[in-house]
């Protein structure tokens, strides 16, 4: 299990299409995810309502876990993703 | 059979119905007798179709639409919804309440967050429906797709159903429900789809029946005789021989010019509207500049906008409205106060004196664009109920260096001084969607008192026949730039009343030049003088059809 903690780059937060990609590249990835705003609680990754439920907005802090499958890889291709801005 | 209602534009359409599936109603909340894991099955089977189906309209659709559909498409088999149907499965719902519970929650979720999540919230009622549909083996709510061209019948359209609508097939549109200026009605005149609204009985057409859809005579024949089919597609023959036709400037039989414009929210659209034989722009509207900002854009990003607008024109008049931000487009940085009357609140040219910097930045932004390009550019602003106000706005234009100032007439009151405001500005152009709403103290955007807003109202006329003799006695311009002006008869009415140009939709243009080309100056007042004496809206449209039908120069057929 690996965990990191990052910033969203996305201008509009994660909602919308970064949100859509996100949660495709937890599905496919097939490790087990979770995402946790800070001061919130963990919920799936992979589910984009749970996802765009949490309301995170550009410059937020998650919490990515990432459990089960090639941990180091996924989690730092999630972070990427999560770091880069979807919205130019 | 005849069915009536209220034709928008003047098309004919002949084809097969496909109706619209009305809602479904909420699944009752009643012990399933199959056991949980049987239920779970077929949740699970219909929301992956729905999802596969989404899918599939989304690679289609291609674009923005691909990336919205998709995400659908993944709400349709979220994991978390499947945990939450599953839990309620366990308590021995059925899966449609199961399904219709789960997704409801999610939805009052999203739309307690407002804003971009509350406008997901309709998303995941329409994905609802599709798998609730599915689970009863029922058509999907939603446009159809039977895969030739048809006639479309519905209660209403959202405007979600709208932007789905494939104009190569739907042929016709028909709804039971809806007013002239419902939002249909808009979309329908905007893209020229040949449509009936309000057409109650339409209710009782079935799938599969041959329909005229005739809207230039606000009417639907249901199984049709073989020469109501023939003459409908000599009609339709016609009218498109007519729109090959070489474009001609807008004037009357005696060539009394009448210059028709068009109804403009983009610069990206000028192009479009030059092809249909505009001579020029009647309304500009700038809003869009403005409604996705937070802050108002800076004076080089207008005047970028504006110029592009300008260069499309050269030579020509190009009417630019200045921002009319308030009641049903609210922009945070001019006015966030929550009002009760939003239509009587702070809005037009009172936000604008409000907030007077943003104001002076539009007018400097537009005075450089037109000193760069060879348009004729004219500024005008909204709302303006005093002569007051119009002696503010024309003031403040001519200090930044705009050459022609004017103001809209949308308020009764300043209809009925259009002689002072006339004499303070150097321009009216009126519009007649504010000027009804306000004149008959309907809210145009209330479903329940649309049967009012009716720019036929004689009231109404009354009010733009002091306007148009305002101008007359003065030499100075009265314009028209509402819906009115694209309704090719009331057009005809608009001129007999005094107005010197028409603005509109540029679809509308063909069809107001081959109308107004049909009539003198003195056929045009006999009508309006018809309209102007009959008892209410409908009666006033009768009195100017039959007066236009004996009017001595009318040639050809008489349109309605």
């Amino acid at each position: 299990m690996v965990e990191r903690t990052v910033r969203i780059g996305s201008t509009h937060g994660l909602h919308a299409r970064p949100a859509k990609l996100f949660t495709q590249a937890v599905a496919a990835s097939g490790s087990s995810v979770t995402i946790e705003k800070t001061g919130g609680s963990p919920v799936n990754a992979a589910s984009i309502l749970a996802v765009i439920a949490q309301g995170i907005d550009h410059g937020d802090e998650v919490t990515l876990v990432v459990d089960g499958g090639d941990e180091q890889a996924v989690l730092d291709r999630l972070v990427e993703l999560l770091s880069t801005d979807h919205d130019e | 059979m005849e069915i009536r209602g209220t034709g928008i534009g003047q098309g004919v359409a002949v084809g097969p119905v496909v109706r619209m599936a009305a809602p479904l109603p909420e699944p009752v909340d009643r012990p399933s007798h199959l056991d949980p894991e049987r239920e779970a099955e077929r949740a699970r089977a219909s929301m992956s179709v729905v999802a596969a189906e989404l899918a599939d309209r989304g690679a289609k659709a291609g674009g923005a639409a691909q990336d919205v559909l998709e995400a659908q498409a993944m709400m349709a088999e979220d994991p978390s919804l499947i945990d939450e149907v599953t839990k309620l499965l366990a308590t021995g719902k059925t899966a449609e309440r199961a399904v219709y519970e789960a997704f409801a929650a999610y939805r009052d979720l999203l739309a307690g967050m407002g804003g971009y999540m509350g406008e997901r919230a309709a998303d995941l009622d329409d994905i609802s429906q599709r798998v609730i549909a599915h689970l009863q083996k029922l058509p999907a709510p939603g446009v159809p797709n039977p895969g030739y061209p048809f006639v479309l019948v519905a209660r209403d359209l959202a405007p979600a159903d709208t932007a789905m609508l494939d104009l190569d097939q739907v042929l016709g549109l028909v709804t039971v429900d809806g007013g002239p200026t419902s939002h249909t009605a808009i979309l329908a005149r905007e893209k020229s789809i040949v449509a009936v609204v309000g057409a109650t009985d339409a209710a009782s057409l079935a799938d599969g029946d041959i329909v005229v859809v005739d809207a230039a005579n606000d009417l639907v024949i249901a199984r049709p005789s073989d020469a109501q089919v023939a003459d409908a597609e000599a009609r339709i023959a016609e009218r498109a021989a007519m729109e090959a036709a070489p474009v001609t400037p807008g004037a009357l039989a005696d060539g009394t010019p009448v210059p028709l414009l068009a109804n403009l929210g983009s610069a990206d659209a000028a192009a479009e509207a030059v092809r249909l034989g505009a001579e020029g722009v009647g309304l500009f509207r700038t809003e869009f500049l403005f409604l996705d900002a937070n802050t108002a854009p800076s004076v080089r990003e207008q005047q970028e906008h504006y110029t592009r607008l300008l260069t499309a024109f050269p030579g020509r008049k190009v009417v630019v409205r200045v921002l009319d931000a308030g009641a049903d487009k609210p922009l945070s940085f001019l006015n966030d106060a929550p009002e009760d009357n939003p239509a009587l609140g702070l809005r037009g040219i009172r936000a604008l004196r409000h907030s007077e910097v943003i104001l002076r930045e539009q007018l400097t932004a537009l005075a450089a664009a037109d000193a760069a390009t060879d348009a004729e550019l004219w500024v005008m602003a909204p709302m303006v109920a005093t002569v007051d106000e119009t002696r503010y706005f024309t003031t403040l234009a001519r200090e930044l260096g705009i050459k022609v100032a004017g103001v809209m007439v949308e308020t009764p009151s300043a209809a009925l001084i259009a002689d002072r405001i006339l004499g303070a500005c150097d321009f009216a152009s009126i519009g007649t969607n504010d000027l009804t709403q306000y004149t008959m103290a309907a809210d145009r955007l209330l479903g329940t008192v649309a049967n009012l807003q009716d720019s036929w109202h004689p009231a109404v006329l009354r009010l733009i026949g002091e306007v148009g003799a305002a101008g007359a006695e003065l030499g100075k311009p009265v314009g028209i730039c509402g819906e009115a002006a694209a309704d090719p008869l009331l057009a005809v009415v608009l001129v007999g009343l005094g107005a010197t140009s028409l603005s509109m939709s540029p679809s509308a243009l063909a069809d107001v030049r081959a109308s107004l080309a049909r009539y003198t100056l003195g056929d045009a007042k006999a009508i309006a003088e018809s309209a102007l004496a009959a008892d209410g809206a409908a009666e006033a449209k009768q009195a100017a059809r039959r007066a236009a039908e004996s009017a001595p120069t009318a040639s050809g057929t008489t349109v309605s």
